[in-house]
């Protein structure tokens, strides 16, 4: 029974950890946007984040967690052995989080997602065998990392070309953005509440009718649509501002719309990444639960997703501005209207996949979207060379993650046993 | 744990401003052409030595922003024009500047004189090749305003209307020649026949002054293009 509690301790200091270092560094490529326009400070941009990032924790993270937890290894193999689970687990945490340290010091673009899963597949292979893993789930798991900045960037070029016709190619681009921004707006709180409804709430015991859910999501649209109508009808417009450039004016209104998927992302990014730091510990959490067997069915608990929720907030409290800040600064070529189609895009990209229980890179994706919106001519320029860099973490992620984990999976099989 | 952020390094730096601040730095060179005529009309030599250094330090810092933007233009940026576009345009606003300050430098070397009545109408002439080139500013500095709409709708129409603004002007500019080799035709044995080649060359090199403006235009006309 000892051991059993620092199972659960090591678990809880390890998955906190992991999910602090998400927030310190991931969330802020939701917000920076919002922050590198002036459209929110960085106080209030860590206020949204942290409200937004606990929310899609715990109310939509649940999908994901179960998939890191048990659908990428088979735990019924684990029979004769079951606390190989824990030292898995453990090893797995530490070691994409060891990588993620080590190569972020480094520069490099590496997901923490794709770290997870390189650690989990890693120890099963070693520790249990080849045929503990789900190799069609890895298969679907992987082939998503590339479907889903392809499809964020599919959206956001949509998004973005729908934006032209209706708004910046017209004659009137003021009046005409003030009439859009609402059904966007609309369009972004259907969608995350629809999918949430959907996939997220079973977990807090909540079951609706699919024509309960559909009418919530509309109700939450609208609500959203009413605010951003709202706050765009307080924007005063300056016309000697457009003198110099013609759409400073319209870039004002779009503050609005941006914000909002601001927020949408931030709820997208906890409702997928959170899992990363606290699937694991939901394992080792059912195992010690149980009594020391592998516990076949049983949900996650809420205070694990609250641990995920905290760690972000926490990371968010003590590193975010800084990151916001830099990265803010950084992307001042994503203006509102560029900010909002993109964000959006990849918002909804990961929603989809949250919904789904699959595990994919935020920023990838995010990435992807930009890319989407640079095809339509809309950003000034962008560095490539970034995509080669994002295709080559993919391929050393996967295997430097699997050997931390292989290393450490020994290391705590020696002192456990 | 705060570092490179890969979200921050995928943007690069936009080169429009860059291009804009160029284009602005060669229209103040090529404007000084303006009162370096005036001075060179008055034969005060000391005002156009003074221009023609001033002329000669605006190229040379139009000339620091050209190397500046190449250096920011690595092969793997992806832009919403072509590379090869832009850095035609470069090449094609820094010639200006590079012509403005061969005018002035050869004007000043060979202390050229404008007996009257030629100086009115060399000075309506390279008044009219600067207002070209300001055109051409113009049309340069919209390209943001195409960023943002991403090159498409009302935008592309308006920049297309001053560019064949820019067109016009090139041919008036041509009419302004003729007139202006038409007087120095007729003056041209009472002057020294040696000064008269080289003003014929300095009528030549105005001209290009438009031509070069004009050439920006359709350069621009390019990237609307694809």
């Amino acid at each position: 029974m000892d051991h059993m509690t620092v199972y659960l301790v090591l678990a809880g200091v390890f998955g906190f950890f992991m999910a602090w270092g998400i927030g310190a560094n991931d969330v802020a490529n939701a917000m920076a946007t919002s922050v590198g326009s002036k459209a929110l400070t960085i106080k209030q941009a860590i206020l949204v984040a942290a409200i937004f990032e606990f929310t899609g924790a715990v109310l939509a993270g649940g999908e994901v967690t179960s998939t890191i937890r048990k659908g990428i290894i088979d735990p019924a193999l684990l029979i004769d052995n079951p606390e190989f689970l824990v030292y898995g687990m453990l090893s797995a945490l530490l070691a994409a989080g060891i990588w993620l340290v080590a190569a972020t010091r480094m520069g490099w673009p590496v997901s923490t997602t794709h770290s997870i899963v390189g650690a989990i597949v890693g120890f099963a292979v070693v520790g249990i065998g080849g045929d503990s893993v789900k190799w069609s789930k890895i298969g679907i798991i992987v082939a998503t990392w590339v479907i889903s900045p392809v499809m964020a960037g599919i959206i956001s070029f949509l998004i973005f070309r729908s934006v032209q016709r209706l708004i910046l190619d017209t004659k009137e681009p003021i009046a005409n953005s003030r009439k859009y921004a609402p059904f966007y707006a609309f369009a972004t709180g259907f969608f995350m509440a629809l999918v949430t409804l959907f996939k997220g709430l079973k977990h807090i015991g909540l079951h609706l009718s699919s024509w309960q859910n559909i009418l919530i999501a509309i109700a939450a649209g609208i609500v959203i649509a009413l605010l951003a109508k709202l706050y765009i009808s307080k924007i005063k417009i300056d016309p000697k501002a457009d003198k110099h450039f013609h759409f400073t004016n319209v870039e004002k209104i779009f503050a609005i719309p941006m914000v909002i998927t601001a927020c949408a992302m931030a709820f997208a990014h906890g409702s997928n990444d959170v899992a990363n730091a606290i699937g694991p510990v939901a394992a080792i959490f059912s195992f010690v639960q149980s009594g020391g067997e592998i516990a076949a069915k049983s949900s996650i608990p809420s205070w694990i997703l609250l641990l995920g929720g905290v760690g972000i907030v926490a990371g968010l409290a003590m590193f975010g501005h800084k990151v916001i800040a830099t990265v803010g600064t950084g992307i001042t070529e994503l203006t509102p209207s560029r900010g909002f189609a993109c964000v959006l895009a990849a918002a909804t990209t990961v929603v989809i996949a949250s919904g789904t229980g699959i595990p994919i890179s935020t920023t990838h994706t995010l990435v992807g979207a930009v890319l989407g919106v640079g095809f339509a001519r809309g950003i000034g320029a962008l560095n490539l060379g970034i995509v080669g860099k994002i295709i080559i973490s993919w391929i050393v992620t996967l295997p430097a993650g699997a050997i931390l984990s292989i290393i450490f999976f020994f290391m705590f099989k020696g002192m456990f046993n | 744990m705060i570092t490179g952020n890969i979200f921050s390094q995928f943007f690069g730096s936009s080169p429009v401003k860059p291009l804009q601040q160029h284009m602005y730095k060669v229209y103040e060179c090529s404007k000084q052409l303006i009162p370096f005529f005036e001075a060179i009309s008055k034969e005060d030599y000391e005002e156009v030595k003074r221009i023609q250094e001033l002329i000669g330090d605006l190229e040379h810092d139009a000339d620091v922003l050209k190397k500046e933007l190449q250096l920011q233009l690595p092969k793997s940026l992806f832009m919403p024009v072509d590379r090869r576009d832009l850095l035609a345009v470069l090449k094609t606003q820094d010639k200006i500047a590079n012509k403005s300050k061969d005018i002035a430098g050869i004007m000043l070397g060979r202390k050229m004189r404008l007996p009257a009545p030629l100086d009115k109408v060399f000075l309506e002439y390279v008044t009219q090749s600067v207002e070209t080139s300001k055109q051409a500013l113009k049309t340069v500095n919209q390209l943001d305003e195409l960023v943002e709409t991403g090159f498409s709708g009302n935008e592309v129409e308006f920049v297309q209307s001053r560019i064949k603004e820019l067109g016009h002007l090139e041919s008036e500019n041509d009419d302004l020649q003729i007139k202006v080799r038409a007087s120095l035709f007729e003056m041209e044995k009472d002057l020294n026949p040696v000064d008269v080649i080289f003003l014929y060359k300095i009528v030549d090199w105005i001209g290009d002054l438009a031509d070069l403006a004009q050439r920006v235009g359709n350069r621009l006309q390019l990237m609307l293009a694809k």
